[in-house]
């Protein structure tokens, strides 16, 4: 029987996984301090503009924003399957669609900054 | 010593003379300390000579006693009464064709288990005169937990996914096999990976985890699952993005 090729979205997914860890709780608290009005100097718009304009800043909010896409596409395609739907193949290919657009999108947006 | 009367429906299944399963209920005058073989025990002494079911040990240890009790897959010697309501209700573990009443067929498992190659394969042959195999203890300390698998299939009953992909090898046969994959004087990695790498090996794992809440001793094979994947998915980036980088 031949290897199975799924280490190519379950490495997606596992690095997604372990980055969502870290900067989902991270992303919430700071969303909720921002919507009771105090944003922190460094998050301020200027700040974090000239963050995306940076290479290196593209670069962080790439890898956090299309990894997060393809965790969240396979954590999905995994739990509608235990929630009893079999047409895999059909779901799988929608959410790594969704997961690719996004990818693209990213890019396309980080590289207008 | 108290005693305590119970309720104890147990499936029956005679291949000879059913066309179906059927419960039949026993009343069984139990001790309080008593575990659910225990009662089955009396069942077969003293109520119905009928009656099939494994069991060997009584101590949790060579893993033949495992059935549904009340609905979960359990090791009936380490089903404590206490822990249970008056009425008891026994089923062979499910996932597994019934050969009679509480005894299952578990020649799929068997074939499993002997496919992933569940024993060392040494790196380099010794002779005796070269002595044993050495390790440390940090060696052994990495797959110490999954050698205490006895082969109860408990987890094989409680995953969906084995229930709904028969072909799947599942959780038992999987973390034996890490067991030896994660062994220092092992050499059969990838011998083994070739069957357990597959879509019918780890990759049908959903990682629901009930595998590892039945487990009766703790090995928790969703974990051994989990760093299969790990390990596969390096594999696998290995062999298609660093050909030169095979081991
Ligand atoms: S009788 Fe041996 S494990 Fe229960």
């Amino acid at each position: 029987m031949a290897k199975s090729n799924k280490p190519i979205v379950w490495g997606l997914f596992a690095a997604g996984g372990t980055l969502t860890a870290f900067f989902l709780p991270a992303l919430i608290v700071l969303t909720l301090l921002a919507a009771l009005g105090y944003v922190p100097d460094l998050l301020a718009y200027e700040n974090m503009r000239a963050f995306a304009e940076h290479w290196f800043g593209k670069l962080v909010l790439f890898v956090i924003v299309s990894l997060s896409l393809w965790h969240a596409a396979h954590r999905l395609r995994i739990t509608l399957h235990d929630f009893g739907f079999r047409s895999d193949t059909l779901i799988a290919s929608a959410v790594y669609l969704v997961a690719a657009l996004g990818t693209i999108a990213a890019i396309v947006y980080l590289l207008r900054i | 010593m108290s005693e305590r009367q119970i309720q104890l429906e147990v499936l029956r299944y005679n291949p000879e003379t059913d066309s179906e399963p059927r419960f039949q209920t026993y009343s069984v005058p139990c001790e309080a300390e008593w575990v659910v073989l225990d009662a089955l025990n009396y069942v077969k002494d003293h109520l119905d000579t009928t009656l099939s079911y494994r069991w060997s040990c009584h101590m949790a240890v060579c893993g033949s006693c495992g059935m549904m009790i009340n609905g979960e897959p359990t090791l009936s010697c380490k089903a404590f009464l206490r822990d249970y309501p008056d009425t008891i209700r026994v089923e062979p573990l499910v996932h597994f064709p019934i050969e009679r009443d509480l005894v299952t067929v578990i020649d799929d498992f068997m074939e499993k288990l002997n496919r992933v190659k569940p024993y060392l394969i040494p790196k380099e042959a010794r002779t005796i005169a070269e002595g044993e195999y050495r390790q440390s203890p940090a060696e052994l300390k990495r797959f110490k937990q999954y050698t205490l698998c006895i082969n109860c299939m408990l987890c094989y009953s409680a995953c969906p996914e084995y229930g709904l992909i028969p072909d799947f090898i599942g959780p038992a046969a999987i973390a034996l096999a890490h067991r030896y994959n994660s062994d220092s004087r092992d050499g059969g990695r990838e011998q083994r990976q070739q069957v357990i790498a597959t879509k019918e090996g780890v990759w049908e794992c959903s990682f629901v985890g009930a595998c590892s809440e039945v487990c009766p001793k703790h090995v928790d094979p969703a974990a051994a699952l989990q760093q299969v994947k790990i390990a596969s998915t390096v594999d696998w980036y290995k062999e298609h993005l660093m050909p030169w980088g095979k081991s």
